[in-house]
């Protein structure tokens, strides 16, 4: 069925996410990013087929621990490797990037007259099949339940971007919904497809207080596995719902076990102890041992997280474009993906993942050219002092770099990072602060001179980078977002607007290709790399597909089973 | 008796004020804050995290943060954790059993092969298991704790394969000898720093004890050496290690903090790493609250019982 894929465009092209194909037609395809999945996916081949009944289990390892139950509410990546089990979205979007129904019969298009042609009213078709954990039919007002939830002022929601806009929300019967959209807002597509999980109304409608319930920590959802046990500090149990709608799943119970220590977790993988090595994955430093042990499989795959140099752009030597390219031409890229990374992620020009289909080919390539960076520097006028500090108007060009303490690769990055710079006259002094510390005021309301961070710009798997890049988007400014970078552009701004309401994916790639264009060329970050996960799965374990287009590779537990 | 203890209660109590109110400023005026782990998320827009904020009650000024939790749990209601909306003390109560297991199995080795080493010293000075015992203690108060639970997993778990790697169980099996099979390597790291102070501790105080007067008194009357030893060494050497004992519960609580970690071992350690990570300030304020309290009795348990056995404490 055509309308099942998720392509919700008019015509030969589809707004949504193309398929492989589609994506090479396009001629969008990154290939080194595809290489990189491409190995992923070899690895992980499913030989022979998944057992009639559940068997089995999976302990699946994470590095840190889940605490949050309840989909609608503040959580983190770890969070949503218990929501993608415990819960269905309307739709998914698959490794390929297509829009898959789950909750829904079909993914709405303008084709099947699930949107309008402006893009204000969704009309939804829901599966008539789907039962809770508990036994009780699922139907739309689970659905206007879960949309009023997030736009509940007394509940904590953890986002209402997108849902905001969502007005006049009619149940039309059981299995049909229909609302209408205040403004065009094609990212919400994404933001529905990836993070928004529906909750059920006739247990949560009971509960005095939508913030605090016994829900919460014994969730009831329609997904492939229903809430078992949680030891806190240790791990939580789920066990097979033979009741589920779609495939699977294929193993009875999925053990979430939680192991903070990263050489922890890997030497319980190695011993046996643990079946998948989760989230953080395996450190860069064991990834070549770890591939010669045997009964055990090592996926290196690309992550959305874009690892880049934050420059605050309202800090003195940094307002500067010439100085900015001039660092950014000095840095040796290679060396720190070599040498620091094992050669495991590919270098980076844009802040879309190079397997998105919004992904820009052709952006002007880094070259690693410190003497380039000193004609530049030269010509804009930053001339050598006695000490060799370039500085120009009494501004010196010396700064501080910050980053999450402890994290080792980001320090010897910044070894790196010092010596390069010093050779094209520039200071930069090393400010590192603890994870609480460095990602509270001090990251959003940008009192630093630059930072190195990993950063997925994606909402879900849309490019929509208004919160990020968009001149209203400044918190140190009382704006809404994290534009922490203190980007300013107008037209940037007139570029989000514009790819916010477009349905065409023709014209949506196009705005996005200029944007990362513009991004690139005004140098609002200095990306350095694409990130990257190394997972570990032990032999024999089949179904593991990762997955772009989620933040944790475990979406899809219910797909996998032993052979 | 009676008024000492009362004297000795009203100074815990003020203590315990002064502890959770130095811990309320120092975990408040620390940068970051528990929605700082939302911040790379491109789902929570600044906005988002200022009306959760604002829910939280983070908003209000500190002093009336305080007020607000101090007088809350004094009412029994320590608050609900950030991270999964539990109340503290069933998120504490969860956590206590596993660190109390891990401490009480430290602390029997410790207290029986530190007091064994201590007092064999003592009784064989200078000899080759002194000096043996001796270097061994510095040793043991030297290694780190985290190190040698690093080894201890190389050595037993990796190449050896006799021990767990880690874990308190092994999920769906919880067998007695499943839960002391993983027991084994935590607990043997956590009471080797126990064991080398109590082992010095014991042989201090038994070399006090034998060079009285009524131990030479006891062996010119003829009286055999075992019995000696027993009935009067013994049992006075073991009379200051009342008040090691009460307050080895901190030196504790420090090592299994790193031993839970090592061993992901799902107790209190752990947990305050953790609250302290996401800047869970209820919990963090819960566990400091109750470590304080565990000192404070344990002192005071301590004062009482020397008090019990030598009056002229409570005379001073």
């Amino acid at each position: 069925m055509a309308d099942d894929t998720g392509k919700f465009g008019v015509g030969a092209l589809h707004l949504g996410i193309p398929n492989r194909r589609q994506f090479f037609q396009l001629g969008a395809g990154a290939a080194a990013g595809w290489s990189l999945a491409g190995n992923a996916f070899a690895q992980t081949e499913r030989p022979g087929n998944p057992p009639d009944k559940p068997g089995g289990q999976v302990i699946a390892a994470l590095s840190q621990e889940p605490t949050v139950f309840h989909p609608l509410m503040p959580g983190i990546e770890v969070d949503q490797g218990v929501w993608w089990q415990v819960f269905s979205p309307l739709w998914f979007i698959d490794p390929d990037g297509k829009f898959v129904p789950d909750l829904a019969r079909e993914v709405p298009t303008i084709e099947n007259g699930g949107l309008s042609a402006d893009g204000l009213t969704w009309k939804i078709k829901l599966r008539s099949d789907v039962k809770w954990h508990d036994g009780t039919a699922f139907t739309a007002d689970d659905v206007k339940f879960s949309l009023d939830l997030i736009n509940n002022p007394d509940f904590r929601a953890r986002s209402r971007v997108g849902h905001s806009l969502v007005k006049d929300i009619k149940v039309v019967a059981a299995d049909e919904i229909h609302w209408r959209m205040e403004a065009a807002y094609s990212p919400y597509m994404s933001i529905l497809g990836s993070l928004t999980f529906i909750v059920p109304k006739h247990i949560l409608e009971k509960v005095s207080d939508p913030n605090s319930s016994p829900f919460h920590n014994a969730p009831v959802g329609t997904g492939p596995f229903r809430w078992g046990e949680r030891v806190p500090g240790d791990h939580i149990l789920l066990n097979a719902h033979t009741g589920y709608h779609g495939k699977g799943p294929y193993v009875e119970r999925v053990v979430f076990k939680y192991i903070p220590d990263l050489t922890v977790l890997y030497t319980q993988f190695r011993t046996g102890q643990v079946d998948y090595t989760g989230l953080q994955g395996i450190l860069p430093n064991f990834v070549q041992e770890a591939k010669t042990l045997k009964g055990h499989k090592i996926v290196v795959s690309a992550t959305s997280s874009v690892e880049h140099i934050a420059p605050n752009l309202e800090f003195g030597p940094f307002a500067d474009r010439a100085v900015r390219e001039a660092l950014y031409l000095a840095i040796n890229k290679q060396a720190i993906i070599d040498t620091l990374n094992y050669g495991l992620p590919t270098q980076t020009e844009s802040f879309v993942p190079q397997q998105a289909w919004s992904f820009q080919q052709g952006l002007p390539q880094h070259k690693y050219d410190p003497t380039k960076a000193n004609a530049l520097l030269d010509a804009a006028g930053w001339v050598r002092g006695t000490s060799g500090v370039r500085e120009k108007g009494g501004v010196k060009l010396e700064f501080a770099n910050s980053t999450t303490s402890g994290n080792a690769v980001r320090e010897q990055t910044q070894q790196l990072l010092i010596q390069d710079w010093r050779a094209i006259g520039a200071t930069m002094r090393v400010n590192n602060m603890p994870a609480a510390v460095i990602w509270g005021d001090f990251w959003q309301q940008s009192k630093f001179n630059s930072v190195i961070v990993g950063v997925n710009f994606m909402l879900g798997s849309d490019p929509d980078v208004t919160p990020r890049f968009g001149s209203g988007a400044i918190p140190a400014k009382g704006g809404r977002g994290y534009n922490t970078y203190q980007y300013q552009s107008a037209e940037a701004d007139r570029l989000l607007a514009q790819g916010a309401k477009q349905f065409d994916l023709a014209q949506r790639k196009t705005t996005y290709g200029d944007l990362q264009k513009l991004i690139r060329n005004d140098l609002a970050i200095l990306p350095l790399f694409q990130g990257f996960i190394a997972e570990g799965v032990k032999e024999g374990l089949q179904g593991f597909r990762p997955n772009i287009n989620t933040s944790i590779n475990c979406w899809n537990i219910r797909e996998w089973y032993w052979a | 008796m009676a008024r000492y203890i009362a004297n000795r209660l009203a100074q815990a109590v003020m203590l315990l004020v002064i502890v959770s109110a130095i811990g309320f400023a120092i975990l408040h005026l620390a940068p970051g804050g528990p929605l700082s782990q939302y911040a790379a998320s491109a789902q929570m827009t600044q906005e988002d995290l200022d009306r959760v904020s604002k829910q939280l009650g983070l908003d209000r000024p500190l002093p009336i943060q305080y007020l607000d939790w101090f007088g809350r749990m004094l009412k029994g209601d320590w608050g609900k954790s950030y991270r999964d909306g539990e109340a503290v003390l069933s998120v504490i109560s969860s956590h206590l059993g596993a660190t109390l297991e891990l401490m009480a199995t430290a602390t029997i080795i410790a207290v029986l092969l530190g007091c064994w080493i201590g007092i064999l010293g003592a009784l064989r000075r200078y000899s080759l298991f002194d000096t043996l015992a001796t270097v061994g203690a510095m040793i043991a108060l030297s290694i780190p704790t985290f190190w040698f639970g690093l080894v201890t997993i190389y050595v037993f778990s990796v190449t050896l394969g006799w021990l767990p790697a880690g874990n308190r169980e092994t999920v769906g099996d919880g067998s007695f000898l499943d839960l002391l099979h993983h027991l084994i390597a935590p607990a043997m790291v956590l009471a080797l720093v126990e064991t080398a102070m109590w082992g010095r501790f014991m042989r201090s105080s038994m070399l006090e004890v034998i060079n009285h007067d009524y131990i030479r008194t006891a062996r010119a009357k003829g009286m055999p050496e075992w019995r000696i030893l027993t009935v009067h060494a013994l049992r006075n050497a073991m009379l200051p290690m009342i008040t090691v004992a009460g307050l080895q519960f901190p030196t504790l609580l420090g090592g299994a903090l790193v031993a839970e970690t090592v061993f992901t071992w799902p107790g209190m350690g752990r947990l305050f790493l953790d609250s302290i990570g996401y800047r869970d300030y209820p919990v963090v304020m819960g566990i400091l609250m109750f470590s304080a309290m565990m000192v404070l009795i344990g002192s005071l348990l301590a004062d009482i019982l020397y008090a019990v056995v030598d009056p002229r404490i409570r005379v001073g």
